[in-house]
């Protein structure tokens, strides 16, 4: 299927782009991070947290939406 | 009263709306780019008692998005400094100003004499900080953090919704994600940020719209996309904060975990600060300082030289430099001796400085006031 992933912040810089269309035939949240992971590898280093469709979830959670986001913390003021 | 007609002409807000403003008790934690916005608009509002916590002093860098202050403001106090510019702009309200650094010590006592807290914040050790007292508090939180180009906004700890540690629970790897003195930042960008975060107080008091409890606000300046997000609230991060509640008050900030912690410039030493100011630099290194009262432990005798410091008193360290006084600010941190900072400054440009102060030889302590 084709996922939405959109990036935020520091990890927009990782991937030089705010949104890309991901293939993926795999599961959870976890296994499409794999994706990432093998064609981002400093993502690994990289908190954030995931959101499917406009909600945050936990790595566990099974793919189901259309759109995943990549949030890492800003600490700035 | 003709100050607020354009409020109380609101159908939403009206008199008793306003009367709401004035009876309001909001502390903002940090008067920096966020900070900044959030008072303006605050105190042009009418909130009734304002609290500013901030330790740090006005530098020219700040200057391009901190918009309450002036080159005459350079050196101050930002607490202090925001505070007269706020009075003009509304003499009705009460502002108190806290010119430390918001601790583990102080928190509690210090979130409990307001409703709202408003997180202004440049740093994760204090963001989490202020997550966990509004929790042990039970107070509001109304957040806000930028990077970049790129800001968060949110309310947690409202109405029974989630916390900052239900979205993150732990803060990031040491050092992975660096703040705006380090990377630069939109200097619109806070202004945006901090005036939504403005927005999310006065509909908290006023009670009217949607407040964004549960949902973090992403905002992209470059694109002007705005994305929202929701947070699902988590009993165990909760729960893990209120297990520490005996232990909180006890817990010391990590002077490492904070990037500008424990570095300090000697413009921020405050008037009537009880400081111990000590040199690490070996005693026959020059110049020496002169007309304030110093306490001389070279670096390679500092951890067999604790009796010569005063645990009452805030440690100031400096040296030649400004590396061998971090260097002794970790050892002392590692002898379970808080309240350390490094000046950044060396000991010649600290000779430049004080000497365009004047400083007045208290017993134990340097009292020193600008000319």
């Amino acid at each position: 299927m084709h996922i939405k992933v959109k990036y935020f912040g520091q990890i927009a810089e990782v991937t030089k782009s705010e949104e890309e269309v991901i293939e993926f035939s795999g599961c959870l949240i976890s296994e499409l991070l794999d994706v990432l992971y093998s064609k981002y590898p400093v993502l690994k280093n990289k908190d954030f947290q995931v959101a499917q469709n406009q909600e945050l979830v936990t790595f566990k959670t099974e793919v189901s939406g259309n759109e995943i986001a990549l949030l890492p913390p800003f600490a700035g003021g | 009263m003709s100050r607020y007609s354009r409020h109380i002409i609101l159908s939403e807000i009206g008199q008793i709306g306003q009367d709401k403003l004035s009876n309001a008790k909001v502390l903002v934690v940090g008067a920096g780019g966020l900070g900044c916005p959030v008072l303006q608009y605050l105190a042009a509002a009418g909130i009734g008692t304002l609290g500013i916590i901030d330790f740090d002093v006005v530098e020219e860098s700040n200057l391009h998005r901190q918009i309450l202050f002036g080159t005459s403001n350079l050196g101050q106090n930002k607490a202090n400094a925001a505070k007269t510019r706020l009075e003009d702009l509304n003499d009705t309200i009460t502002i108190n100003t806290y010119s430390y650094k918001l601790d583990y010590q102080n928190a509690l006592e210090l979130f409990n004499q307001y409703e709202i807290i408003v997180d202004g914040s440049d740093n994760f050790e204090t963001r989490y900080l202020v997550n966990d007292a509004c929790i042990l508090t039970n107070k509001p939180l109304v957040f806000g953090a930028i990077y970049k180009f790129e800001g968060q906004v949110s309310v947690f700890n409202y109405q029974n919704g989630p916390s900052y540690r239900c979205l993150f629970p732990n803060p990031p790897k040491k050092d992975s994600v660096p703040n705006c003195s380090e990377i630069g930042v939109l200097g619109v960008l806070p202004g945006v940020i901090g005036s939504m975060q403005a927005n999310e107080v006065l509909k908290i008091v006023l009670g009217i719209g949607k407040v964004l409890n549960g949902k973090l606000l992403c905002y992209n300046a470059l694109t002007s996309q705005t994305s929202i997000l929701k947070i699902n609230k988590s009993e165990t991060e909760i729960s893990k904060v209120l297990k520490e509640q005996d232990s909180f008050h006890k817990k010391a900030l990590l002077s490492n975990c904070g990037f500008e912690s424990i570095e300090i410039s000697i413009n921020s030493i405050l008037d009537n600060e009880k400081v111990q100011f000590i040199d690490v630099r070996e005693l026959n290194e020059l110049p020496k300082i002169e007309n304030i009262t110093i306490t001389s432990i070279p670096l390679s005798e500092l951890k067999n030289s604790i009796h010569k410091i005063d645990s009452e008193k805030k440690k100031v360290i400096f040296c030649q430099a400004g590396i061998r006084s971090k260097q002794a600010v970790s050892i002392l941190n590692n002898l379970n001796i808080s309240n350390c900072y490094s000046i950044k400054e060396g000991a010649s440009e600290i000779i430049e400085i004080i000497n365009n102060r004047h400083y007045t030889e208290g017993t134990n302590q340097a009292i020193c006031s600008k000319q």
